[in-house]
């Protein structure tokens, strides 16, 4: 059977085919519709975990156990993955293990754009790539393969484009894999000194045993058509070679790590101009030059951002026939959605004049106008260990007016090891939770303290007040988050405390599903002088229209806060019958 | 030659259901088909572009500038913002509404409201005020559809071949209701 397949979708297609039977990830744009996916298997164990280090773990404990395992992330995950990655590395495998990590060229939904092939090259771990949803599906199928074959975790490298393109996949049946059995090796799974430096001489055989055998498997191919030009090229931009030069020559990379070199100067040998057109970092680029190869790369294509036909027509071609963008239109930025709390919880923060050092998650866009809170935004989890380390720097009087704000799913993630540090370390600082009971940002996935799990079974959840006292915090507690006056009240009193202090600011991120609003806010022109205070608060639901507050009732979510802004009490928050 | 098409709008809108019902068609029809969706962070109430390309092969699954066949757009100002990705004789439908991003309604900047009088002498432009119809319809939230109905008009499929894929796409509670928008924008 064919069908229309988003890339993660097809990548999870491939796991299920090849017959995984563990699978762990944690959420992460764009890379998070792959573990939603392969939850649907009835076959496949799956689960959201913690971080992506843990997730990483559990598919190497399940592939030691002798079965097909994965572990899903994002190119940021992947750091957090990196401490047991670059020693699997030397372990290998006992069942398939395959890292699915997606890159995101152009940051749709990301704090930087690093390349996963360099981290890979440096944990001499192989990376192979496909071009679009149906290579997806066939590349994840031979990376279980591969990783069998050659010992040895393998990554698959996706990117914003591929994971959250769709094209036309064939379903096929699942291949149940026959589980291998255990076996206690303590020269291959335990990492002391002795074994591991063993294992680093097979980890170096492994990459030029691979190199070589890859130069005539299939997952590298040359399609030679006028041998005046020719591309060396990999993944999406595969796809854009073919779309802008159809006719020239191409050295299609499948496994971009170990590069297959015999290959590579066939491929020289017959084609007089060597492009080399890869997204982001001159990976190939620079192996193929220190090959003694003449090429053309990251002089001509920029490192930053997506690719595109156009983008190589325009510096190989340097044509440019279409139109200009019309200048000066009005920018469209993402904006917190009406009746989010944490837009409340934000304006309590900005009348306080509070420093706010950011974490990740939707409430990152406190940062950006008009909002225009948070003032740091690093990774996940660091919210926390930066507030301590501006008290430990300054001293607790200059972070009187200073606090950190997390998300629930965020703080799970690594904040939990940093609000530990700050208790240990003597810290006084104020560490605000923004508990909207899910990982928002990236489509509402439950987390450890939801009470439901990947399959939608309920699961214990934890309860955040008795973890943060558990950790030490003797300050915890919990205001709702559109309470301003409360919300106020602790704010004031936890930054002037001299003593560590959680507050949890609760309330339901308002895209949950089942979080039915019955309220809607009215304006009433009789009271509104059009004075533009309520506007402040930032929603969008909000404009002004001749000279008087106007809300579009399509958008409101009846949350209130603009209401909490009029002096005049123009906005009125009623109920309406659903 | 492949067909282009571009769906553009604020985030929120349903740009991906209005692609995943032209990628249902160029499937029906048995062309080789790829879409390109937008998720997470910029979905938030922000600009939102979603691209369909179907033909005998697709290679790219974006559409770039100049190479449009059709731009349907949910939002005036969105048509405005990617009117240069339509190809010469392209064809633009506008869901001619409004709706403030939050530059123009914090006051950073103002709305351009006749935005797309200069682009009528170089583009077959429709306008519909889809939002409109489809509350006569029955539910402002199919707008999109009735949308799709009008751009329906320019595109070579049968009315048959579009209410199946609308059947086989949409939710199912919202089938009948949907095919009703689209019919209502077809103007059949």
């Amino acid at each position: 059977m064919k069908k229309l397949l988003l890339g993660n979708e097809a990548i999870a297609r491939g796991a299920y085919e090849a017959g995984v039977k563990v699978s762990a990830a944690y959420p992460g744009t764009p890379s998070t519709e792959i573990s939603e996916s392969i939850a649907k298997y009835a076959e496949v164990y799956a689960e959201w975990a913690p971080n992506e280090k843990v997730a990483a773990e559990v598919a190497i404990g399940a592939s030691i156990s002798g079965v097909r395992s994965m572990c899903c992330m994002k190119h940021v995950g992947l750091n957090v993955a990196a401490d047991p990655l670059f020693t699997c590395a030397y372990t290998g495998v006992g069942g398939g293990l395959v890292a699915v990590v997606a890159d995101d060229p152009g940051l749709y939904s990301s704090q930087n754009e690093q390349d996963t092939r360099l981290i890979a090259k440096a944990a001499m771990i192989p990376v192979i790539e496909p071009s679009d949803s149906a290579e997806a599906k066939e590349f994840m199928k031979r990376a279980f393969e591969l990783s069998e074959k050659y010992d040895t975790p393998i990554i698959l490298r996706s990117t914003t484009r591929l994971s959250h393109s769709q094209g036309i996949v064939e379903l096929l049946d699942r291949t149940e894999i026959e589980d291998k059995p255990y076996e206690k090796r303590v020269d291959k799974y335990v990492m002391m000194p002795g074994m591991a430096k063993k294992r680093h001489l097979y980890v170096e055989d492994r990459l030029n045993r691979m190199a070589a055998d890859m130069a005539t498997d299939p997952i590298n191919r040359i399609e030679y058509g006028d041998k005046k030009v020719g591309f060396i090229t990999s993944g999406i931009a595969y796809q854009y070679v073919k779309e802008a030069m159809p006719e020239a020559s191409v050295l299609k990379l499948g496994l971009v790590n170990p590069l297959p070199e015999a290959l590579i100067r066939s491929f020289a040998a017959n084609v007089e101009k060597i492009y080399v057109f890869e997204e982001l970092e001159p990976v190939i680029e620079e192996k193929v030059r220190a090959m003694g190869i003449k090429v053309i790369g990251k002089e001509i294509f920029t490192r930053q951002g997506e690719y595109s036909a156009n983008l190589l027509r325009k510096a190989v071609l340097g044509v440019e026939e279409y139109e200009a963008p019309m200048a000066g239109l009005p920018a469209r930025p993402p904006v917190l959605c009406p009746g989010c709390p944490h837009r409340s919880t934000f304006s309590v923060m900005k009348k306080l004049k509070l420093h706010v050092i950011g974490d990740i998650g939707c409430y990152t866009l406190g940062a950006v106008p008009p909002v225009s809170v948070i003032e740091t935004t690093i990774c996940m989890g660091s919210s926390i260990s930066t507030l301590h380390g501006v008290e430990k720097a300054k001293g607790k009087d200059y972070i009187k007016n200073w606090v950190c704000v997390i998300g629930d799913s965020t703080f799970l993630h690594t904040g939990v090891n940093s609000l530990i540090n700050s208790a240990y370390n003597k810290s006084s600082g104020t560490v605000v939770i923004l508990d909207n009971s899910t990982t928002g940002m990236t489509g509402h996935q439950d987390h450890a303290a939801t009470g439901k799990n990947l399959k939608g079974e309920p699961a214990p959840a934890i309860d955040l007040v008795e973890l943060c006292h558990a950790i030490g915090v003797k300050r915890v507690r919990t205001v709702s988050a559109f309470d301003r006056y409360a919300l106020t009240a602790a704010l004031k009193e936890e930054t002037q405390a001299d003593e560590l202090s959680v507050i949890i600011c609760q309330a339901p991120c308002v895209l949950l599903k089942g979080n039915v609003f019955k309220s809607k806010v009215f304006v009433n022109s009789e009271k509104c002088i059009g004075c533009g205070a309520c506007i402040t608060c930032g929603c969008p639901a909000l404009a002004k229209s001749d000279k008087k507050a106007k809300i579009n009732p399509e958008m409101c979510n009846g949350c209130g806060l603009c209401a909490s802004f009029c002096k005049f009490g123009a906005l009125e928050k009623k109920e309406v019958i659903k | 030659m492949n067909v282009n098409i571009m769906i553009v709008g604020v985030g929120g809108q349903g740009t991906l259901l209005t692609s995943r019902i032209l990628g249902g068609i160029a499937i029906e029809k048995g062309y080789d088909v790829k879409l390109s969706e937008v998720h997470g962070m910029a979905q938030r109430g922000g600009s939102v572009v979603t691209f369909v390309r179907y033909g005998d092969k697709v290679r790219e699954p974006i559409v770039e500038e100049g190479q449009a066949d059709v731009l349907i757009a949910f939002e005036r100002l969105e048509a405005a913002r990617y009117h240069h990705f339509l190809k010469k004789g392209g064809v633009m439908i506008v869901n001619d509404v409004v709706i403030e991003p939050i530059t123009v309604i914090s006051g950073a900047a103002t709305y351009p409201v006749d935005v797309l009088d200069s682009l009528e002498d170089k583009y077959r432009i429709v306008k519909v005020d889809a939002n409109k119809i489809a509350e006569e319809v029955g539910n402002q939230r199919v707008f999109n559809t009735v949308v799709l109905g009008v751009a329906a008009r320019h595109m070579d499929v049968e009315k048959d071949v579009w209410l199946k894929v609308i059947e086989n796409t949409v939710p199912s509670k919202t089938v009948e209701i949907n095919k009703k928008a689209f019919l209502t924008g077809l103007g059949a």
